[in-house]
């Protein structure tokens, strides 16, 4: 999905507020929110792709204005209300306000049905396709070309992991991107690595 | 006569209100959160990196295997990662090649080696501007790197982890493995610095 979570390259962003002591926590309910997430998904209510998705499925004005800790307490919440473990009225009573949720998933999808399989030094294209569901191919990689440098062991693919939808797990590739040929004349020199689904790659024409 | 619209409940109210429902669903949340906020604050730490770092810079058999299958070569250290990062690739840093690592997407790290990512990674701002303005970046935030040297940023996309393997400063000859971790910061394992 072109949400506004897929930042990589965006242009307008200002300075890195940086500081060598940088806090992981500002305040006590985020520690339990991160530690609850955590438990959630260790009982099975929900996967990694599911949390990430919810995160992504967030309003967009909701989703740029939120701290990290509130995306995270906005996926959880809107997971187990989505899978009927808590109702949305109960939380909102609990809380004494409103609590904003997630907006509806949309469909997924199973892996590429005319998958590749690639090798080390292979030079790869990411394809040209716009997905509405969950997917974990950058933007700024669709349809460009790179090199393979590394492959992962078979991870369950995302695509079809966030949504329910049957698949099977499949390698990963670093691939390994010039960025001139991601921003041509508009980016700093340097090579950018992307881990790629198997499903998101065709052979370099 | 319009109807009300409640506000929106604070931050601390939404979090007590998840955990009192989890509770109340069956789930153990007080325990959940007890063992993840020990986890959090005295287990995951930047620390564990650092002993990794050291061991590779004195133990030239440690580091090879570290570089080509960094999950296992942790674990010897009784270093765990969660189930679902099977893959934890370790990148060099040399005299000619230095790496950095972000999250473009969301804020995914290797939580449980470097330590949970610090605020201005899961910034917007680092997020959209590593992977484009990468050397701008890395001045700003005080590293500036040779023209020459080779860059190599790592956006974490799937769930393979990477972590920077620091080259180790010149001034280091002949100090003790406790003395190189203590030199190891979380930032030099992200690869916005170098030591």
């Amino acid at each position: 999905m072109d949400g506004v979570h897929d930042l990589g390259g965006r242009q307008g962003f200002g300075p890195v507020v940086h500081s060598t002591d940088a806090a992981v926590f500002h305040e006590e309910w985020e520690k339990r929110i991160n530690a609850l997430y955590g438990v959630a998904v260790r009982a099975g209510l929900f996967n990694m792709d599911e949390y990430r998705h919810a995160i992504e499925r967030m309003e967009p004005r909701h989703y740029m204005s939120a701290g990290y800790y509130e995306r995270t307490l906005t996926s959880l919440a809107t997971l187990c209300v989505e899978k009927g473990v808590l109702s949305l009225s109960d939380l909102e009573q609990r809380a004494g306000g409103r609590f904003p949720l997630a907006l509806p998933l949309g469909a997924g999808r199973s892996n590429a049905a005319d998958a590749h399989t690639f090798r080390i030094g292979d030079r790869v294209q990411v394809r040209l396709e716009h997905v509405v569901g969950h997917v974990r191919a950058p933007g700024y990689i669709r349809g460009k070309t790179g090199v393979v440098v590394h492959i992962s062991p078979a991870y369950p693919f995302p695509d079809a992991h966030a949504h329910g939808v049957p698949s099977h797990d499949e390698p990963t590739y670093d691939v390994r991107f010039h960025s001139a040929e991601l921003w041509p004349e508009a980016a700093d020199n340097a090579f950018v690595h992307v881990g790629v689904f198997q499903s998101y790659l065709i052979p370099a024409p | 006569m319009t109807p009300h619209t409640p506000a929106i409940a604070s931050l601390p109210q939404r979090a007590d209100a998840i955990e009192a429902a989890l509770q109340a669903h069956g789930l153990d949340a007080k325990a959940g959160i007890e063992l993840g906020v020990h986890n959090a604050e005295d287990v995951w730490l930047p620390e564990r990196g650092a002993r990794v770092v050291a061991k590779a810079w004195v133990d030239d058999a440690f580091r090879q295997r570290l570089l080509a299958n960094g999950k296992a070569a942790v674990a010897e250290l009784g270093i765990d990662l969660p189930p679902h990062h099977r893959h934890l690739v370790v990148l060099e840093n040399t005299a000619s090649v230095h790496n950095v690592i972000c999250c473009t997407l969301c804020s995914c790290t290797a939580f449980t080696v470097i330590g949970l990512p610090p605020d201005w990674y899961k910034d917007l701002n680092y997020r959209a501007r590593i992977v484009r303005e990468s050397r701008s970046v890395l001045h700003e935030m005080g590293l500036d790197l040779p023209n020459e040297m080779e860059l190599r940023v790592w956006d974490t996309t799937a769930d393979t982890r990477y972590m920077v393997l620091p080259q180790r400063p010149a001034h280091t000859q002949g100090w003790s493995e406790a003395q190189l971790a203590a030199i190891v910061s979380k930032d030099a394992m992200i690869g916005v610095t170098r030591l």
